[in-house]
C-alpha cells in the first residue's frame, strides 16, 4: 500500500496558490454583480417613473387632476375618479377573500387531517396558478349574468361589482396562504394548554390561536390589498370604462381603476406621445401605484416579520 | 359510605363525563369554516367546467386548425397559432434571461454575502420587488426596454424581445426566493464535511450545495415561467398585438423585433368581442393557456412534494 | 462567513498546484521526518508541564517537535471569550484527548486548529497556534490550506450525499489531484477499515450505510487528502458501543501516521483511547482554560491540580 505524503507542497506555503484565489473572488464577483441586477432594476423603475410623473405634471394643468371624470383622451384626468374606482373594487374583493381564505385557512390549520391537507392544498395553489385574464373572462361571462345580474337586475353588463368578485377570487389563495402559515407557526405547546384546560376546538381556534397568529393574519389581509389594487386585468375586462369613466360610487355599473386606465391608455390607438399628457398621465398613474402598494407592502412584510420574531 | 350515595357519585360523575348533547356552536362553526373552503374550490371547478363547456367545442370542431390559424377578424378562421408561438418564445427567453441570474443572485445572498446592511438593503429591495404590480412593470418595460430593443433591431420595439425581458424582470425575485429558499434547506452539516476536506467556497457551492438544491431551484424555475406565461397586464402596456398581424415576409430573426402576442393577451383581446363565436374562441383559448400554466404549476408542486421528504 | 486572507505571500504565487506525491515508503513516516530535519523519535514518553515545555525521561533521544503549539491563544466569539490563555503542545502522531465539562470550549479549541471557526462571522483570536512552527493565523495563510493537511471527523457522521466512491474521491479532486484515484480510494478506506465491507457497493450512497460504518467513511474521507493532523469531535457520541470500540481500534492503529486530537466527553474513551489529556475547565466569566495537560496515565492515576482530580473522579462535569 502506497505511503501517502503528509504534504505535497512545503508546510511553509499557507497561502494557498494564487491562481486557486484569483477564481474565488472572480466567482464572488460575478455572483455580486447578478445581485445588483435586482438593484438596477428597481432604480430603473423608480427614475422612470418619478421622472415621466414629473413631466406630465408640467405638461397638464392642475385643473384637470380634479375634472369631472376619468377621460384621458378629453384631457380630464381626475385621479380621484380612478383611485375610487381602486378603492370599491379592493373593498369588494376583501369582503369576499377575507372570510373565505381565512375560513379556508383555520379549517385547514386546526381541523383538517393530514390526508385531507395533503389535497387541498395543491388545490388552493392551483386556483392561485389561474392566470387573471381567466378569471375577467370568467367575471365577464359567467359571474356577471349568472349571479350578478340575476340578484340586482339593474345591474349593467359590465359593472364594478363583477370586478370585485373576480379579483377577491384571485386574491383568496394569498390571504389563505399566508393566514395558514402564520397558524400553523403557532407552537403547539398553546394548543395543547388550552385543550387540557377542557376548551373545545372553536374557543382554542378562535380564541388561542388566532390571536396569537393575528400579525401573520393582518400581513395576509394587507398583502392581499395590496394586490387586489394592484389587479389590472379583471377589471380591465369585466368593469367596462375602457374610454374613461365618470366619478361613481355604483357597483352595479361600469368603473375604472388606476391599472385598467393605464392598460386602456396603453392599449388605446394613439400609443404615441402628443401634448395632451395622454400617454405621460399612464406613468403618473404607474407612480401612485407603485406608491400604494408599496407602502402597503412595507407595512404588511412589518406584520410578517413580527410573526416571525415571536417564535 | 353508603351503597347508596356511591351510586349516586357515580350517576352523577357518569352524567358529567358525558356531554350535554352535542356541540351545535362548533358543529355550526366547523360548517361554516367548511363552506368557506368548500366556496374556493367549488369556484375552480366552475370555473373549469363553464370554460370547458364553452370552449371544447370549438377545439373539437376546428381540432388542430384552431391551433395553427393565425388572429382574424372572422371567428371561424381565427386561431391561436401566434400566441403559442409567442408564448413558447417568451417562455424560453424569460428562462434565459431571468434564471441564471435569479440563480447566481441566491447563491450570491445565500452563501456569499456577509450579514451586513447593504446584504439585508438587497434582501428587502428583492422582497419590494415581488410585490410591485405586474402593470408597473410593463410601465418599466415600456420607458426602458422598448427603445432599447428599437435601438438594438430596428422596428417599433414593442417585440416579443422586449416583452421577455420585462417578464423576466417581473419574475426575477420569484427565482431568487425560491431558489434562496432550497439553498437554505441544505443542512450546513453538509458544507461543514465539504470545508473539512479543504475544499474552497465555491468548490462546496458547486460540487455539494447546489446539487443538494438543484430539485428545490428546479421547482421555483417552473413556477416562475408559469408565472410568466400567465402574465398580460405588461405585455398589453409594451403593445402586444390581439388584432390581425402578419408576419408572413420576415424571417425568424426579424420577428423577434417585431409585432407580436401571447396566449393570455389573446384572451384580453377576444375577451372584448361580445359575439358569441368570440366568447367560444376565448374560452378555447383559456383551455390551451390553462392546459399549459396548470400542467407547469402540477409538475412544479409535485416535485415540491417529493423532496420535501428528503431532509 | 471566511475570513479569506488579504494579498497573497509572494514567493508562492508562482507554485501550481502539483499532484500528490508518493514518496517512497518509510521516508517521510520516520518520526519528525525529513521536513523538519530533526532525527527520529525514539522511544521517549515526553511529559507535558502546564507550562507547555517538553521535558524528555533520561536516557531517551530528544523529544520529537510538536506538530501542533498553542501559543497564548485566546479566542473570541464576537465579545465573548471562549477559551483564554491556552499553551498546550500537540505530539505528532499521538493520540491527544481534550477534556472538560460541557461548554468549556474544547469544541472552539478543536475548531481553531483547521480554521473551521472561521465560518462564524465576528470571530476573533490572539495568540498563536503554530503548525510545524508556522503560525495558522498569520495574516497571509489560506484556510483552505490548512483545511488539507488539517482532516476532521464530525460528531454526527455527514457523508455527502453521494457515492462511497465520490465520498473519498471529493477531497482529493478539489485538491487537484491528479494520481490514481482508485488507488488512493482503496488505500483510504482500507486505512479506516471499512475497505472489506463496501468494496463491492463503491457505487452505492454513503448514506446508506450504517452511522459507525458512515463514521468510518467520513474517517476515510478525511485520510484522502493526505493530512498529517486529524481532528475528531466527538466522533463516537451518535454511534452505538460496538462501532465506539471499532472506531478507537482504528484511532490506534491510525495514530501510526497521523496525529490525532480528539474532543471527547467520555472520560473512559480518553483513558482507554489516548496517549496524552488536556484537561480543560470553564471559569466564572465563561472562558474555557487548561488545567492540566499531561500523559494519559499521570492525569487519571496521578493528577496534580484538585480540579483534575475531581474531574476525572466524577464529581462534576
Amino acid at each position: 500500500m502506497a505511503e501517502l505524503a503528509a504534504s505535497r507542497r512545503p508546510v511553509t506555503s499557507l497561502a494557498g496558490t494564487a491562481r486557486r484565489r484569483r477564481r474565488e473572488a472572480l466567482v464572488r464577483a460575478i455572483f455580486f454583480a447578478a445581485a445588483l441586477v435586482s438593484i438596477v432594476i428597481s432604480a430603473f423603475i423608480i427614475y422612470t417613473l418619478v421622472f415621466r410623473a414629473v413631466e406630465y405634471l408640467t405638461i397638464i394643468d392642475f385643473g384637470q387632476l380634479i375634472a369631472d371624470g376619468w377621460f384621458p383622451r378629453r384631457g380630464q384626468f381626475d385621479i380621484l375618479t380612478l383611485l375610487i374606482g381602486s378603492a370599491m373594487v379592493a373593498v369588494i374583493a376583501m369582503l369576499i377573500a377575507t372570510p373565505v381564505g381565512l375560513g379556508a385557512a383555520v379549517y385547514l390549520s386546526e381541523y383538517a387531517s393530514l390526508r385531507s391537507r395533503r389535497w387541498i392544498k395543491p388545490i388552493l395553489e392551483i386556483l392561485a396558478g389561474v392566470p387573471s385574464v381567466v378569471l375577467g373572462f370568467f367575471a365577464l361571462t359567467f359571474i356577471n349574468p349568472e349571479i350578478i345580474q340575476t340578484v340586482f337586475a339593474d345591474a349593467t353588463g359590465f359593472n364594478l361589482l363583477a370586478a370585485g368578485v373576480g379579483v377577491g377570487i384571485l386574491t383568496i389563495p394569498l390571504v389563505a396562504s399566508i393566514s395558514e402559515d402564520a397558524m400553523r407557526a403557532v407552537p403547539n405547546a398553546l394548543r395543547e394548554a388550552s385543550y387540557g384546560l377542557g376548551a373545545r376546538r372553536i374557543t382554542t381556534s378562535l380564541r388561542v390561536v388566532f390571536p396569537a397568529a393575528i400579525s401573520g393574519i393582518v400581513a395576509a389581509l394587507i398583502i392581499g390589498l395590496s394586490r387586489a389594487i394592484g389587479e389590472t386585468m379583471i377589471v380591465a375586462i369585466a368593469a367596462g370604462g375602457v374610454g374613461g369613466s365618470l366619478r361613481t360610487l355604483d357597483p352595479l355599473g361600469p368603473g375604472q381603476t388606476l391599472t385598467a386606465a393605464m392598460a386602456a391608455i396603453a392599449s388605446g390607438s394613439d400609443q404615441v406621445r402628443g401634448d395632451d399628457g395622454a400617454y405621460e398621465s399612464l406613468f403618473f398613474l404607474g407612480l401612485v401605484l407603485f406608491v400604494l402598494t408599496f407602502g402597503l407592502n412595507i407595512i404588511g412584510d412589518a406584520f410578517v416579520r413580527r410573526t416571525r420574531q415571536r417564535y | 359510605m353508603s351503597l347508596g350515595s356511591v351510586m349516586e357519585t357515580r350517576t352523577i360523575v357518569g352524567r358529567s363525563l358525558r356531554s350535554a348533547g352535542p356541540d351545535w356552536r362548533g358543529i355550526a362553526f366547523q360548517g361554516l369554516l367548511l363552506l368557506a373552503l368548500l366556496f374556493a374550490l367549488a369556484t375552480l371547478a366552475v370555473l373549469v367546467i363553464d370554460i370547458v363547456s364553452r370552449g371544447f367545442p370549438v377545439i373539437a370542431d376546428r381540432g388542430g386548425d384552431f391551433f395553427s390559424s393565425n388572429l382574424s377578424s372572422r371567428a371561424s378562421s381565427a386561431g391561436i397559432w401566434q400566441g403559442i408561438y409567442g408564448s413558447m418564445l417568451i417562455a424560453i427567453f424569460v428562462a434565459v434571461f431571468a434564471i441564471p441570474i435569479g440563480v447566481m443572485t441566491a447563491i450570491y445572498l445565500e452563501e456569499y454575502a456577509p450579514d451586513n446592511r447593504p446584504t439585508r438593503f438587497i434582501t428587502v429591495n428583492i422582497r419590494n420587488l415581488a410585490g410591485v404590480p405586474s402593470v408597473v412593470y410593463g410601465l418599466l418595460g415600456l420607458a426602458v426596454f422598448v427603445p432599447l430593443t428599437q435601438a438594438i433591431g430596428g422596428g417599433t420595439g414593442r417585440s416579443i424581445l422586449s416583452a421577455s425581458i420585462t417578464l423576466a424582470c417581473l419574475v426575477l425575485p420569484i427565482v431568487i426566493i425560491t431558489s434562496s429558499e432550497a439553498l437554505r434547506a441544505v443542512p450546513g452539516a453538509l458544507r461543514e464535511a465539504g470545508y473539512g476536506v479543504g475544499a474552497s467556497r465555491w468548490q462546496v457551492t458547486r460540487g455539494l450545495v447546489l446539487p443538494a438544491a438543484i430539485p428545490g431551484i428546479l421547482t421555483g424555475m417552473i413556477l416562475s415561467i408559469s408565472r410568466a406565461l400567465g402574465e398580460s397586464a405588461p405585455l398589453i402596456v409594451i403593445g402586444a398585438s390581439y388584432t390581425f398581424f402578419s408576419t408572413g415576409q420576415q424571417d425568424a430573426v426579424a420577428q423577434l423585433f417585431g409585432s407580436f402576442t401571447a396566449l393570455p393577451v389573446i384572451v384580453f383581446g377576444w375577451s372584448s368581442r361580445p359575439e358569441a363565436d368570440f366568447r367560444a374562441l376565448t374560452a378555447a383559448t383559456i383551455i390551451a393557456l390553462l392546459a399549459v400554466t396548470l400542467a407547469a404549476n402540477t409538475i412544479a408542486i409535485y416535485l415540491r412534494n417529493r423532496l420535501e421528504l428528503k431532509w | 462567513m471566511v475570513t479569506e486572507p488579504g494579498s497573497g505571500s509572494d514567493m508562492m504565487n508562482q507554485i501550481a498546484d502539483p499532484p500528490f506525491v508518493d514518496e517512497s515508503p518509510g521516508s517521510a513516516r520516520d518520526g519528525a521526518g525529513t521536513r523538519d530535519g530533526l532525527p527520529p523519535a525514539q522511544v521517549a514518553v515526553p511529559s507535558m508541564s502546564a507550562a507547555g515545555q517538553t521535558e524528555t525521561t533520561p536516557n531517551a533521544e530528544p523529544a520529537p517537535e510538536p506538530v501542533i503549539v498553542f501559543r497564548d491563544l485566546n479566542f473570541y466569539y464576537g465579545t465573548f471569550r471562549a477559551v483564554k490563555d491556552i499553551n498546550i503542545p500537540i505530539q505528532p502522531r499521538k493520540i491527544t484527548a481534550l477534556i472538560g465539562p460541557s461548554g468549556c470550549g474544547k469544541s472552539t479549541l478543536l475548531r481553531t486548529i483547521n480554521r473551521m471557526n472561521d465560518l462564524i462571522p465576528g470571530i476573533r483570536t490572539e495568540g498563536e497556534v503554530l503548525y510545524h512552527g508556522e503560525n495558522l493565523y498569520a495574516r497571509d495563510v489560506d484556510p483552505v490550506e490548512v483545511r488539507r493537511r488539517i482532516g476532521m471527523v464530525f460528531q454526527k457522521p455527514n457523508p455527502f450525499p453521494k457515492s462511497i466512491y465520490d465520498n473519498v474521491a471529493f477531497g482529493p479532486r478539489v485538491n487537484g489531484y491528479k494520481g490514481n484515484m482508485d488507488e488512493l480510494v482503496e488505500s483510504s478506506l482500507r486505512r479506516a477499515v471499512i475497505w472489506d465491507e463496501v468494496k463491492d457497493k463503491l457505487k452505492q450512497s454513503g448514506l446508506a450505510l450504517s452511522g459507525g460504518q458512515q463514521q468510518r467513511l467520513c474517517i476515510a474521507r478525511a485520510i484522502a487528502t493526505s493530512p498529517d493532523v486529524i481532528l475528531m469531535d466527538e466522533p463516537c457520541s451518535a454511534l452505538d458501543p460496538r462501532s465506539t470500540l471499532q472506531i478507537e481500534e482504528l484511532m490506534d492503529e491510525l495514530k501510526q501516521n497521523y496525529t490525532i486530537i480528539i474532543v471527547t466527553h467520555n472520560m473512559q474513551q480518553a483513558a482507554r483511547a489516548s496517549d496524552y489529556t488536556v484537561f480543560l475547565n470553564m471559569g466564572d466569566d465563561r472562558a474555557g482554560f487548561v488545567v492540566e495537560q499531561n500523559a494519559t496515565i499521570e492525569i487519571f492515576t496521578n493528577p496534580r491540580d484538585q480540579m483534575t482530580e475531581d474531574y476525572v473522579s466524577g464529581r462534576f462535569g
